[in-house]
C-alpha cells in the first residue's frame, strides 16, 4: 500500500475538512471556554458527527459501524487538531473502540453499537499519576460475589465526568484486567479539572465499586493485549491530532510571515525566518509520514506497528511542539495575546503531548524495543 | 498478487543460484564497492562475476527498459528484487554515478541513439562517470559557472576548470556543464558528455580532512568536444542539470535512512556496557541515541512516502530538497553519535583494528553531506521559496 491517501481516503478528507472547519473552528473552542462549559464538548456538534457517521468509523460493520481503519480515523483527527475542536472522538471512537473490538464478547456487543449510534461517550481510565505509566497499576479488582470490587484512583481521564462508561485497568490476582464501568456505578466519583487547553479531565476515584463478572473486557488477568490495542490506537490517534495541531499552527505562521511588515519589508523575506520555517516544514512532513506509517501498520495488523506507534507519538510530539513554539515566537508580541489563536495551539499541543505518553516516554520505548 | 508472488519466487531462486557467497558479506571498506569502468580493478573474481551476472539479467538497473540494459521491471517488481537482495545481504553489484545521476537524465532527455549507446554501457559498468558541475567560483551558485565551450562548427573547444569532481581521477567520461552563451545566464549552459582521456583534460585529487581524496580539481585546456555529445538542447543544459540534481539529492539523502542500518544505540551496547536494568550505561548518551533512532525510523517512513508520491507524480518538485536537507543533517548526527559511542576506539586513525580509522574518516566525510549537492542553507532557501512560497528574492 502506498503511503499516501487513496481516492476514497482523499474523498473522506474532502468532506471532513470543510465540515470541521465550518462547524467547529477555533472560535467554537473559545465559546466553550468563555462560557465555562461544564461538559467539555458540544453535544450538538457531536450530533453532527453522528450524522456524518464519524463516531462509528472504526466500529466493525457487524456492530453497526463503518469498519474503517486508523488511516481514516486519522483524517478526522487531523482536522480536529487543525481546528482545536473539543470532542470525545479520540477517547471514544478510537481508543475505546479499539479495545472493545479487540476483546469482543458481551461488552463489545453492548457498547460498540451505542458508540456508533452516538449514544455512548467512553472515557479511558488508564493513568494513575501525573505521568503516563500504563504498566504501573495500583487500582485493584477483587472477586466479590458474582463480580468484582474496584478500589483505586485514576488520573487524566478525559471526559471522565460525563462518560457513559469508563474503561478501567485494574490489577487482578494473575495480571491486569480491563473493566467496563458504567456511569452511575456506586462508589465512582469523577472530579473534573479544567486543563491548560480548556479541556476537562477528571481525577476518578473507585471506592468499592461493584461490577458484574461480565463487566470484564476480554479475559480476566489477560487484559494486557486489549490494553495494548487501546494504547496503540489512542497514541496513534493523538499523534494524528498533533499533526493537525502542528499543521494548523504552521499554516497560521506562514500566512503571518507573508503579511506582517517590519523595517519596511515582509518579515517572510528575512532569511533567518525563512530557514526556520523551512526546517519546521521538513519536521512536519517527517512527522506526517511517520503517523501515516503507524496507521498503515496498525491497519495491516503488522508486528512492526508497536515500534512505529511510539516513533509516531514521539516524532509528532517533537514536530508539533516545534510548530507551536515557532508559531508564538514568529508572531512576536501578538502571539502572546489571548485574543490571537496561536497561543491556543500551544496549549492544545502541550495537553496532547502528555496524553498517552510524552516524547520522552516513547523515545525510551524506542530504545527498549531496540534492545538498549 | 499471485504474479508478484511468482516473481518473488523466481528472483529468490535466481539470487540463490547466482549471488556468490562472498558477495553476501557486509561491505567493509571502499575496495568492496564495485564502481566498474575501464580502469577498475576487481577486488575478487566473485565481485566480477556478480557484476556480470547482474548486468546480463538487467539487474544493475532493474527498472530501466530492456533495450537500454535494464530488466524492464515495474516499480513493484523492483521493490521485490531489492527486498530479496537485502534479505540475503547481497552487495550492490554496481555503484555508479551513471546509474544514479546520468542515467535518469538520459532516460528523460537523451535521443534514442544516446540511450541505446550510453545506457547499455552504464548498465554493464563499462564506463565510469564523473560529474563536472562545481567550479571554484560556482558552487552553490551554480549558474555563475565560467567554463566555456567555443563553437567551432562541428565541435566545441572547452576551456576552464571544475572542482569537487568526485572520483575524476578514476572516471572514464565526464558529464559536464559548459557555458555556451555568455550573454544568457540560465539559458546559456550546455550539458556535455566527453571522454576524460581527451587531449587537454587533466585532473588532480584534493586531500580532505578525512585523509582521503574522493574529490578532484579538473582542468580543461582546449578540449575538443564533438557537437553531438550533448544532452537535451544546446544552451538548455540547466533543465537537465536540475533534473539530475533531484536524483543526486535523493541519493545523498538516502545516507540518513541508510537501508539496512541497525539502530545506533544497539551498536554500542558493548562499548558502553549496560546498567542493572539492561540499559546503556550512559543515560544521557542513551537518550540522545534513542532520540536519533526515533528520527531515523521516522525519516525512513518519510522516504517511503516520498518515493510513493514521487513515482505517481504527487510529490512537490522541491520535496527532494527537503529530503536532502533532513537526510544529510540526520546522517551527520549519526556519525557524531558513532564517535561518542565508540570512545577512544573511534579516534584511532590507521590501526588495523579500526580498519584504517574507518569510523573517524567516515565521520569527517559526512561533514560534506550538507555541502555537496547544494548546501543545507540552499535547500532551506528552496523550500522557503518554492514550497512555502515565502516572499523575496
Amino acid at each position: 500500500m502506498p503511503l499516501y491517501h487513496n481516492d476514497d481516503q482523499a474523498m473522506l478528507k474532502d468532506s471532513v475538512a470543510p465540515f470541521v472547519a465550518e462547524q467547529a473552528p477555533v472560535s467554537h473552542l473559545r465559546t466553550l471556554r468563555d462560557t465555562a462549559d461544564e461538559t467539555g464538548f458540544s453535544r450538538e456538534l457531536w450530533g453532527q458527527f453522528v450524522e456524518m457517521g464519524l463516531p462509528g468509523m472504526l466500529v466493525p460493520e457487524d456492530h453497526g459501524g463503518l469498519g474503517m481503519g486508523h488511516m481514516e480515523a486519522g483524517i478526522v483527527l487531523e482536522e480536529i487538531g487543525r481546528n482545536l475542536t473539543p470532542s470525545p472522538f479520540l477517547a471514544t471512537s478510537v481508543g475505546a473502540v479499539a479495545a472493545l473490538a479487540k476483546a469482543g464478547g458481551t461488552q463489545a456487543s453492548r457498547w460498540l453499537p451505542a458508540i456508533a449510534g452516538g449514544e455512548a461517550i467512553v472515557a479511558l481510565a488508564i493513568d494513575e499519576g501525573p505521568k503516563h505509566r500504563p504498566d504501573r497499576v495500583a487500582t485493584t479488582a477483587t472477586r466479590s460475589g458474582n463480580g468484582f470490587r474496584l478500589d483505586g484512583k485514576k488520573d487524566f481521564v478525559l471526559h471522565g465526568h460525563v462518560a457513559d462508561m469508563s474503561i478501567v485497568s485494574a490489577r487482578t490476582d494473575g495480571g491486569i484486567t480491563l473493566f467496563a464501568v458504567p456511569k452511575n456505578a456506586k462508589g465512582l466519583t469523577a472530579d473534573p479539572r479544567r486543563l491548560v487547553d480548556s479541556s476537562l479531565a477528571s481525577h476518578v476515584t473507585f471506592d468499592g465499586v461493584e461490577v458484574d463478572a461480565d463487566a470484564v473486557i476480554g479475559e480476566v488477568d489477560a487484559g494486557e493485549e486489549v490494553l495494548n490495542a487501546l494504547l496503540a490506537a489512542t497514541r496513534t490517534g493523538a499523534a494524528a491530532e498533533m499533526v493537525g495541531v502542528g499543521q494548523g499552527a504552521m499554516d497560521m505562521t506562514i500566512t503571518y510571515l507573508k503579511e506582517r511588515k517590519q523595517f519596511g519589508k515582509l518579515i517572510g523575506e528575512f532569511q533567518g525566518l525563512q530557514h526556520r520555517a523551512a526546517h519546521l516544514y521538513g519536521e512536519m512532513e517527517v512527522a506526517r509520514a511517520t503517523v501515516m506509517k503507524a496507521q498503515q501498520l496498525l491497519d495491516e495488523g503488522s508486528e512492526g506497528a508497536k515500534l512505529m506507534v511510539s516513533v509516531a507519538k514521539a516524532k509528532a510530539g517533537r514536530a508539533a511542539n516545534l510548530a507551536v513554539r515557532e508559531g508564538v515566537q514568529m508572531h512576536g508580541g501578538i502571539g502572546m495575546t489571548d485574543e490571537y489563536d496561536i497561543g491556543l495551539y500551544m496549549k492544545r499541543d502541550r495537553a496532547l503531548a502528555e496524553f498517552m505518553g510524552d516524547v520522552h516516554y516513547h523515545t525510551d520505548q524506542v530504545a527498549r524495543m531496540n534492545g538498549y | 498478487m499471485s504474479d508478484l508472488d511468482a516473481f518473488r519466487a523466481e528472483v529468490r531462486a535466481w539470487l540463490e543460484a547466482n549471488c556468490p557467497a562472498e558477495m553476501r558479506e557486509p561491505v567493509r571498506d571502499e575496495d568492496d564497492i564495485c564502481w566498474g569502468g575501464r580502469k577498475f580493478q576487481f577486488k575478487s573474481e566473485a565481485q566480477k562475476l556478480w557484476l556480470e551476472r547482474c548486468a546480463e539479467k538487467g539487474y544493475t538497473v532493474p527498472d530501466w527498459p530492456k533495450p537500454y540494459g535494464g530488466a524492464g521491471l515495474s516499480a513493484e517488481e523492483t521493490k521485490i528484487l531489492k527486498q530479496e537482495m537485502k534479505r540475503i545481504g547481497a552487495r550492490s553489484p554496481l555503484d555508479s554515478f551513471g546509474i544514479w545521476m546520468l542515467g535518469p537524465a538520459l532516460l528523460k532527455f537523451g535521443t534514442e541513439e544516446q540511450k541505446v549507446h550510453y545506457l547499455n554501457q552504464i548498465a554493464r559498468g563499462e564506463i565510469r562517470w564523473c560529474q563536472g558541475y562545481s567550479e571554484p567560483g560556482a558552487g552553490s551558485d551554480l549558474v555563475s559557472l565560467q567554463t566555456f565551450g567555443e563553437d567551432k562548427g562541428d565541435h566545441w573547444v572547452v576551456n576552464g576548470s571544475k572542482i569537487w569532481t568526485s572520483y575524476a581521477d578514476k572516471a572514464d567520461w565526464i558529464f559536464c556543464l559548459v557555458r555556451t552563451d555568455k550573454a544568457n545566464k540560465y539559458q546559456g549552459i550546455t550539458f556535455m558528455l566527453f571522454d576524460m582521456e581527451s587531449e587537454g583534460v587533466s585532473t588532480k585529487p584534493i586531500l580532505l580532512i578525512s585523509g582521503n581524496s574522493p574529490f578532484c580539481e579538473t582542468f580543461f585546456d582546449d578540449v575538443k568536444v564533438p557537437k553531438d555529445q550533448f544532452v537535451g538542447e544546446v544552451n538548455r543544459g540547466w533543465d537537465v542539470a536540475k533534473y539530475l540534481l533531484g536524483h543526486e539529492r535523493e541519493m545523498i539523502s538516502g545516507g540518513g535512512a541508510g537501508g539496512d542500518m541497525v539502530s545506533v544505540g544497539a551498536l554500542f551496547a558493548k562499548s558502553l556496557g549496560r546498567n542493572d536494568h539492561g540499559e546503556l550505561d550512559d543515560p544521557i548518551l542513551r537518550a540522545e541515541m534513542a532520540a536519533f533512532d526515533t528520527d531515523v525510523f521516522a525519516y525512513r517512513a518519510m522516504g517511503e512516502r516520498f518515493m510513493d508520491m514521487w513515482k505517481t507524480g504527487r510529490a512537490h518538485p522541491a520535496s527532494s530538497n527537503m529530503m536532502k536537507y533532513v537526510g544529510t543533517e540526520l546522517n551527520k548526527r549519526r556519525h557524531e553519535l558513532v564517535m561518542a559511542g565508540g570512545g577512544s576506539d573511534a579516534l584511532e586513525w590507521d590501526s588495523e583494528e579500526s580498519r584504517g580509522g574507518a569510523r573517524a574518516r567516515s565521520w569527517l566525510r559526512t561533514k560534506a553531506n550538507s555541502i555537496e549537492g547544494g548546501t543545507s542553507e540552499v535547500m532551506l532557501n528552496v523550500i522557503a521559496k518554492r514550497i512555502l512560497e515565502l516572499p523575496g528574492a
